[in-house]
């Protein structure tokens, strides 16, 4: 267990070093960050001396070594614009965008897994057929789209023909608390209306994935023996249902929201700028239009790290929910 | 003289595979709901020179004054009823729409057409030639479809810059895996299959096997996985044009009006978003209906 | 002594687009407390669907059709409601399938689908729930029971999986026990202790038992009482003696012989020809017709089944007396 763990993380190291070196060559090749920063007006001695204080003279190759030099003691350089350490800003918006995911995650379950077995138990009611009419929609209109109608319904719309409808916040993050060194916005009550659109949002596409695989999976499993057995033994309907169906649709389940996890933080991107939300994906965006590299280098190293780590916690989860995965491993 | 009530009728002749996915196609509303809406978004983008009211892309033609002008009011010199309404730079939007409908369409469709050719060739090689070929492709296929495809986009296109054919470039590059990983997945069923052997001891060369015999039976599966992706990819390549990155302005697809009425949301003309964003969810949706039920039907199962 | 299950006229027909599969039509016996009767017939008899019809766990689109009655110490179950099913079901009536290994949540421990048995039907503590699985446990003659207790079912043998589904069964004292084809999974030897314990089981405590089965060969050193299932009706059904030694309906006889024992060694092992007929056409007359070797003209209207000999029941118009 423990080899194979040290054998993913080594893939990962790989992973990042490969593609920090494309990304690296690639913004190297186009674009002059230089131009982005000084006045037009500049003259060229200023605009070299920009440049020798940015290290941007030097041959390509040495930037890179210099970059993985400081790269392996954390140090991914300062951000052309912000003049921070771009690890740092990556750091200080990360909390914003996990917080966006994971309310996102907690809807799309809350939401998408009653929906879906309940389509799974009813497959012919006209509930369930709406239900997965709206998760076709769901999955296929695009994130920002649905991110512009909400804001559109529950920010200008409704509350200007109903006045008593509460106006929701269009942009922008809600009053933060410091927890562990990290400021969350989810222990607010103004958090929670900054964050309700967004994570709704970030939510559809997920939550209509996890109806369809929970409609699946619940067909797959209502005719299996040991549900006919739970009826023979006298059973109610809500425990079979409760627990001997739903312990088996976990597993997928958790599977794929896990795998997901990573599109979601992904997709965050775009929530991110349709709501003004201060995350890294915001940052990112403004980074490549402004051809910031360290910034977008870091994004990337942080992103892929992430992933690979999202991937084993997935496969230990897996084999938590699983017990004939755990114990077969136990004895291999 | 025979009397023809007499004469025994004749059995119905059998349906061809083909009348009979038309045939159960057709009994979802739904899918033909979804059918009618691709249908209009078709004709709009097919036709949309000849059907617009006026060319947004004229800036002769465009009178500032009429700028941000609410849906059904009439233009300053009275010739031309704004339907939808006008945009910042006063273009009428219904114009606006159908053009950009074009594109989208354009970009999405030739952007899958062409990944879907790569992928093909892909996997029926991988599938095909075996051993370490396959492996080696397969390593390929996998780690890009591991990365998410707006992410691979978006560094992609910040590296190429703006324009529709890099726009297409990173989208073919983002979609070929999929197209690969299933061909293959087909082209590996067909393989072990009896007519690939027979094939063989006629001793017919590898590629006309793999073209004329192999291809054909995994065109159902692609097909259904082609229909979702055009969608998948009208919706990426809106997305990246909404954030900046994807077509220029001088050839504004769906996408990029909405971006360009983002702006305008908050202050009241919410239809320089808005009605952009109803077309290309009738596109997207018409699609994706359709495409779903076309899955079910085109399933192997239910052909054999 | 009024008899523990009677069934009268029992229909079960399934409604698919296809037509109407007729998988039970019309069948009526009764079981006695503590006897032991054999449901023997091919795939596609109606022997499964007869069981799981006692149970009311026919599901859509098979229904039991009216004129059905199936009596359990005399009350009505075609006509209970759910929830009086659901608690006869696992209490009264208990039901062991056939491969254990299906029967069994896979992902849940044993302990905890023993628990929510006993818990379903009375209102004990889980503490209390524990013991009484753990000592069902050991009357099906599971040793170490605690270890098995917190075990998931993969871990155990087939043998060991269909102790604990039995012991599942035993746990409320049914009146009732329904067996279908509970060895058929199982090889030999464990077979033979599996039908033994069951013996022991019905004869300590008073339970009735019916024994589903195509295996002629189980029952016969196991039931009280022999029915023979053909095409969805019973076509032969008497004492076990009877029905072995002078079977009176040319399916029964066939069965019989094509049994191979000592007898038989060294000849051809007897074959009844053709296949059973599809569900969906059943042949106008006796069901049996086309296969049977003795058919004659007015085998073209079905007989009834008749009580040929004292406690000797056959469906067929040339039984010799």
């Amino acid at each position: 267990m423990l080899v194979y763990i040290i054998r993913r993380l080594m893939q990962a190291v790989l992973v990042m070093v490969v593609m920090s070196a494309l990304v690296f060559a690639g913004i190297y090749l186009i674009g002059d960050p230089v131009a982005m920063m000084i006045s037009p007006d500049a003259s060229d001695v200023e605009r070299d001396a920009v440049r020798a204080a940015l290290g941007l003279d030097q041959p390509m190759w040495r930037q890179y070594l210099v970059f993985v030099n400081a790269a392996v003691h954390g140090d991914f350089g300062k951000s052309f614009l912000a003049g921070q350490p771009a690890m740092g800003l990556i750091f200080e918006r990360l909390p914003a965008t996990l917080e966006l995911a994971f309310a996102s995650l907690v809807i799309s379950l809350a939401l998408g897994l009653p929906m879906g077995v309940y389509a799974g138990l009813r497959p012919k009611s006209i509930g369930a057929k709406t239900i997965m009419t709206g998760s076709i929609l769901g999955f296929s209109l695009p994130n920002f789209w649905v991110g512009l109608m909400l804001i559109m319904t529950f920010a200008v719309l409704l509350p200007d023909l109903l006045p008593w409808w509460p106006r929701l916040p269009a942009s922008g993050r809600g009053a933060t608390v410091d927890l562990l060194g990290l400021k969350l916005s989810l222990f607010t009550a103004d958090g929670w209306r900054h964050l309700l659109l967004p994570a709704i949002t970030l939510s559809l596409y997920k939550g209509a994935l996890i109806v369809r695989l929970a409609r699946a999976t619940a067909r797959e499993v209502l005719p299996m023996d040991y549900v006919k057995f739970a009826r023979a033994k006298g059973l109610s309907e809500s425990r079979i249902v409760g627990v001997h169906v739903l312990k088996n649709i976990m597993i997928p389940i958790a599977t794929v929201s896990g795998l997901e996890f990573g599109q979601t933080v992904a997709f965050a991107v775009v929530t991110e700028t349709v709501f003004s939300w201060p995350g890294v994906g915001k940052l990112l965006i403004d980074s490549i239009l402004l051809l910031d590299r360290p910034v977008v280098v870091a994004y990337l190293v942080v992103i892929v790290f992430f992933f690979v780590a999202l991937n084993l916690a997935v496969d230990l989860l897996y084999s938590v929910l699983d017990p004939r995965v755990r114990l077969e491993s136990r004895a291999s | 003289m025979t009397d023809a009530a007499l004469e025994p009728a004749l059995p119905p002749p059998p349906q061809t595979p083909f009348r009979r996915v038309i045939s159960d196609f057709c009994e979802s509303k739904l899918a033909l709901f979804g059918l009618f809406l691709v249908a209009i978004a078709l004709f709009i983008a097919l036709f949309a020179p000849l059907i617009s009211p006026q060319n947004p892309f004229d800036i002769a033609g465009l009178d500032l004054l009429d700028a941000k002008s609410p849906p059904g009011s009439v233009s300053g010199d009275g010739k031309m009823t704004y339907w939808l309404g006008t945009d910042g730079q006063a273009r009428d939007m219904m114009s606006a729409i159908f053009y950009g409908m074009r594109i989208s369409l354009f970009v999405g469709f030739t952007s899958v057409v062409a990944a879907l050719i790569i992928g093909i060739v892909v996997g029926l090689v991988a599938a095909y030639a075996g051993g370490r070929i396959d492996a080696l492709l397969m390593r390929i296929v996998d780690i890009m479809l591991s990365f998410p495809a707006i992410l691979v986009a978006l560094i992609l296109l910040s590296l190429l810059g703006k324009g529709i054919d890099k726009v297409l470039v990173a989208l073919i590059l983002v979609q070929w895996a999929y197209f690969g990983r299933a061909a293959r997945s087909a082209a590996l069923v067909e393989r072990n299959k009896e007519y690939v052997e027979a094939a063989a001891c006629l001793a017919l060369p590898a590629y006309r096997i793999v073209f004329r015999h192999i291809l054909p039976n995994c065109l159902p599966s692609l097909i259904v996985i082609a229909t979702i992706t055009l969608a998948r990819a009208i919706a990426l390549e809106a997305t990246l044009s909404f954030l900046g990155v994807g077509v220029p302005v001088t050839q504004p697809s769906l996408g990029m009006l909405i971006s360009n009425g983002f702006e305008f949301l908050m202050s009241g003309s919410y239809w320089i978003s808005f009605f952009p964003g109803i077309a290309l969810a009738i596109a997207i949706v018409g699609i994706n209906l359709a495409g779903d039920h076309l899955r079910d039907v085109l399933n192997p199962r239910n052909l054999r | 002594m009024r008899a523990t299950l009677s069934v009268k006229n029992l229909r079960t027909h399934f409604f698919t687009k296809e037509g109407v599969a007729k998988a039970v039509d019309g069948v009526d016996f009764d079981v006695a407390p503590g006897e032991i009767l054999g449901l023997v017939g091919e795939s596609g008899s109606g022997k499964t669907v007869t069981g799981f019809s006692i149970l009311g766990l026919i599901d859509p689109p098979g229904r039991i059709v009216e004129g059905s009655s199936i009596r359990l110490n005399g009350e009505e179950l075609t006509t209970a409601k759910a929830e009086r099913l659901r608690s006869i079901r696992g209490a009264e009536i208990a039901m062991i399938f056939q491969d254990p290994m299906m029967t069994l949540n896979p992902v849940l421990r044993v302990d905890t689908q023993m628990i929510e048995t006993v818990q379903a039907h009375l209102e004990v503590s889980r503490a209390d729930a524990l013991a009484r699985s753990r000592a069902a446990l050991v009357q099906v003659g599971i040793a170490s029971p605690d270890e098995r207790l917190r075990a998931y079912p993969h871990q155990f043998s087939g043998g060991m999986r269909q102790r604990v589904a039995i012991a599942i069964a035993l746990l409320h004292r049914p009146k009732l026990i329904v067996a279908d084809e509970p060895t058929t999974a199982l090889d030999v030897t464990i077979q033979g202790q599996i039908l033994f314990e069951a013996q022991r089981l019905c004869r300590e405590s008073g339970t009735a038992m019916i024994w589903v089965t195509h295996d002629l060969a189980v029952v016969a050193g196991l039931a009280d009482r022999i029915a023979v299932m053909y095409a969805g009706r019973i076509v032969e059904m008497g004492r076990t003696a009877d029905v072995i030694e002078r079977p009176m309906h040319p399916y029964t006889k066939g069965l019989i012989g094509s049994v191979p024992s000592q007898n038989t060694r060294g000849h051809r092992l007897a074959q009844i020809p053709g296949m059973t007929p599809s569900l969906l056409k059943l042949p106008a007359g006796c069901t049996f017709k086309a296969r049977c070797p003795i058919a004659i003209g007015t085998c073209a209207t079905m007989p009834a089944l008749e009580e040929h000999r004292p406690g000797h029941w056959a469906r067929c118009w040339r039984v010799a007396t």
